[in-house]
């Protein structure tokens, strides 16, 4: 009798659980530490670079998504270990609405980043970075530094040095859960398939 | 444009990661062989790739004479490299202070005289968390010709 009452008791604490929250298959709401509230949030500089295939990539093609921007370099040992991740993050969440851009710091350029992309599985776009565009994102004295940026644009978070992966996933899943659709969410990216054109 | 004027004060302040001592002076006479040591300090916390990095991408400490004046060879001996790990490398590395020795050959047409043999330091310093762009230092030796 006791266990009936029990079950009970659950059934109608799980009924109203969905009558507050809903009881769609969204997932729970993730605040990441490391986001910034929307009013701290300052717009991303815009920058014109060149992709593997010469093709100039724009940030601002990027606008309706969440990007995840990575200044790395073949050389930076600590951007080695978080690669992985971001290479895993866009096979997992591209049809969210997400993207990483990678933007290389190598002097050398394509001739030492190219070869680097294939032996890493490299499946995001990776651009060669400038000096003007490092001065705009305040000058990126050290590697990794990481940007997360929301659908509006506006810099999000800012990961200087190696972080944790759980940190950049929740920073992408919040930012992710912000506002209204991506724009081109399950279409078309800016980066189309990059693996296949690898 | 008033995240392009914040960004740069959320930075850590630079700060040079390795110096490089004076070499000690070296005299000679003519087709001699002259030894000099580079005084070399890394700051705590940080190390640079060896001069054997452990992978082909990495960066190496490396010496490369610009011009030797009166002197010839400039064949530069490293010290043994240390292993550290970070995250799942292994990094063959150097740290704290140490000399790097230095052997030149006093060239047999020298002019007697005092002259400098320069070059560069190169390197690229990193600690577990991130790394620093590739840098060069001078070196400059001083040198006497008996």
């Amino acid at each position: 009798m006791s266990i009936l009452r029990v079950s009970g008791a659950i059934a109608t604490a799980l009924l109203l659980g969905c009558f507050l929250e809903g009881c769609s298959n969204r997932p729970s709401t993730v605040k990441a530490a490391s986001v910034k509230d929307d009013k701290d949030r300052h717009a991303a500089p815009d920058f014109a670079l060149k992709d593997a295939d010469g093709k100039t990539v724009h940030l601002s093609d990027y606008k309706g998504r969440v990007v995840l921007l990575d200044f790395w370099a073949t050389w930076c040992g600590p951007c080695r270990i978080e690669i992985p991740w971001f290479t895993d993050m866009e096979r997992k969440k591209k049809d969210q609405g997400f993207e990483v851009l990678g933007v290389s710091m190598d002097d050398n350029g394509w001739e030492d980043v190219k070869p680097f992309l294939a032996e890493m599985k490299v499946n995001y776009r990776v651009v060669i970075g400038d000096d003007p565009t490092t001065q705009a994102y305040g000058g990126v004295d050290s590697l990794p530094t990481t940007f997360l940026i929301d659908k509006q644009g506006k810099i999000a978070a800012i990961h200087i040095g190696l972080a944790g992966r759980k940190e950049f996933e929740d920073g992408v899943d919040e930012l992710l859960q912000e506002g209204s659709s991506p724009v081109n969410a399950g279409g078309a990216s800016p980066a189309g398939n990059v693996a296949a054109k690898r | 444009m008033l995240a392009v004027l914040l960004l740069p004060a959320m930075w850590p302040q630079s700060a040079e990661r390795l110096t490089v001592g004076q070499p000690q002076k070296v005299a000679g006479k003519r087709t001699d062989v002259v030894h000099t040591k580079i005084p070399v300090s890394i700051l705590d916390g940080y190390h640079v790739n060896s001069n054997t990095p452990s992978d082909e991408y990495l960066i190496p400490l490396k010496v490369t004479w610009t011009s030797l004046g009166a002197l010839e060879g400039g064949q530069v001996s490293y010290p043994k490299a240390e292993k550290i790990t970070v995250g799942d490398q292994s990094l063959s590395v150097f740290t704290g202070k140490f000399d790097l020795a230095v052997d030149f050959k006093v060239s047999a047409k020298a002019p007697a005289g005092p002259g400098v043999a320069t070059g560069k330091l190169g390197f690229q310093a990193c600690n577990d968390k991130m790394c620093f762009p590739p840098k060069s230092i001078e070196i400059n030796v001083p040198y006497q010709v008996q």
